[in-house]
């Protein structure tokens, strides 16, 4: 399954979300994520099961003004 | 004490977190600028990296409070996302609303932006929006939920410092009640003073302190300047007028007739 994650495509075995992050190397990191567009809470991840052609953004803080 | 929504704060400086020459620099300057507010941001964050994890290790350990931004959003859907996505990062209910229109002056879209803050009030948020110093956007915004306003003195980072003073000054005339704070475009302290002076509540500041020669030097300074301008304000300034006024009395004045 080829899924975009932050702007770069990505091979992934896996389907659910939280499953991609730690395939990804996030584990224990704090970030925030959300797929195609729509927020997906830490709780939510595990039963959210992603598609190919899926777009995840996976944020964290960052400087800001 | 500045009241922003259920908080209660002393200082009137709120700083920004970016563009500092180390972490240590801006730890440093936190801590000269007395604030207790720093604004925060979110970006794409890398598996491999992980450079915003030790940034929001740094920012817990200052011990000050967290606005996050929703800086970089061109649209209303964008910022409302982020704005969840900050919700649970940072633990706040507290969001600065950018919803950006024009990228030559990062001007606010202020027609997104009141949509974005009435969506963001009704799901719980306490919005601080990033808007012009238009009366009409400023009357939407509360009208949306927002009981603050981030007015902004010039372009982000441009440093000009207040470029619409009667524009301010009516919107501080007809909203008395409601916070403002000068979000963008403050360039030395003496802006910081005179947004104080005309009755401003605070400043935010990130660019004029993050690449000023010395950061942390200047992060007192408008600590100096930003409780300068507030005492002026609370001491009354007086009018401006278009002749002179002798401030030594003339009654007695010798050689007269």
């Amino acid at each position: 399954m080829r899924i975009l994650v932050n702007g770069v495509w990505r091979e992934s075995g896996a389907a659910g979300l939280d499953l991609v992050l730690t395939e990804l190397g996030y584990q224990d990191a704090v970030v925030s994520t959300a797929v195609n567009g729509e927020f997906v809470a830490t709780g939510a991840r595990a039963h959210t099961q992603l598609a190919d052609g899926d777009r995840v953004e996976v944020l964290a803080p960052m400087q800001g003004g | 004490m500045l009241q922003l929504y259920e908080t209660r704060v002393s200082s009137r400086l709120l700083l920004g977190t970016a563009r500092y020459p180390s972490p240590a620099v801006l730890a440093e300057a936190v801590r000269a600028s007395r604030t207790e507010i720093v604004t925060v941001s979110l970006r794409r964050e890398s598996g491999a990296e992980r450079s915003g994890q030790a940034f929001w290790s740094l920012v817990r350990d200052l011990g000050v409070r967290v606005l996050p931004n929703t800086a970089g959003c061109h649209s209303v859907k964008e910022a409302v996302t982020t704005a969840h996505m900050a919700r649970e990062v940072f633990g706040t209910p507290w969001i600065k609303l950018e919803v950006i229109g024009e990228d030559d002056t990062l001007q606010p879209d202020v027609f997104g932006l009141t949509e974005a803050a009435r969506i963001l009030s009704q799901e719980g948020f306490e919005v601080f929006p990033y808007t012009t110093e238009d009366l009409v956007v400023a009357e939407r915004l509360l009208a949306a939920g927002c009981r603050v306003l981030m007015p902004w003195g010039a372009p982000i980072g441009s440093g000009r410092g207040l470029n619409n003073l009667l524009g301010l000054r009516a919107l501080r005339a007809h909203f008395p009640e409601v916070p403002l704070i000068i979000d963008a475009g403050v360039g030395v302290p003496s802006h910081a003073a005179q947004a104080l002076e005309l009755g401003c509540d605070a400043v935010l500041i990130n660019t004029a302190v993050a690449q000023a020669g010395k950061p942390v030097a200047m992060a007192a300074a408008f600590a100096q300047a930003v409780e300068a301008g507030r005492a002026a304000w609370e001491a009354g300034p007086i009018e401006p007028r278009d002749f002179a006024a002798p401030s030594t009395p003339v009654i007695g004045t010798a050689f007269r007739r």
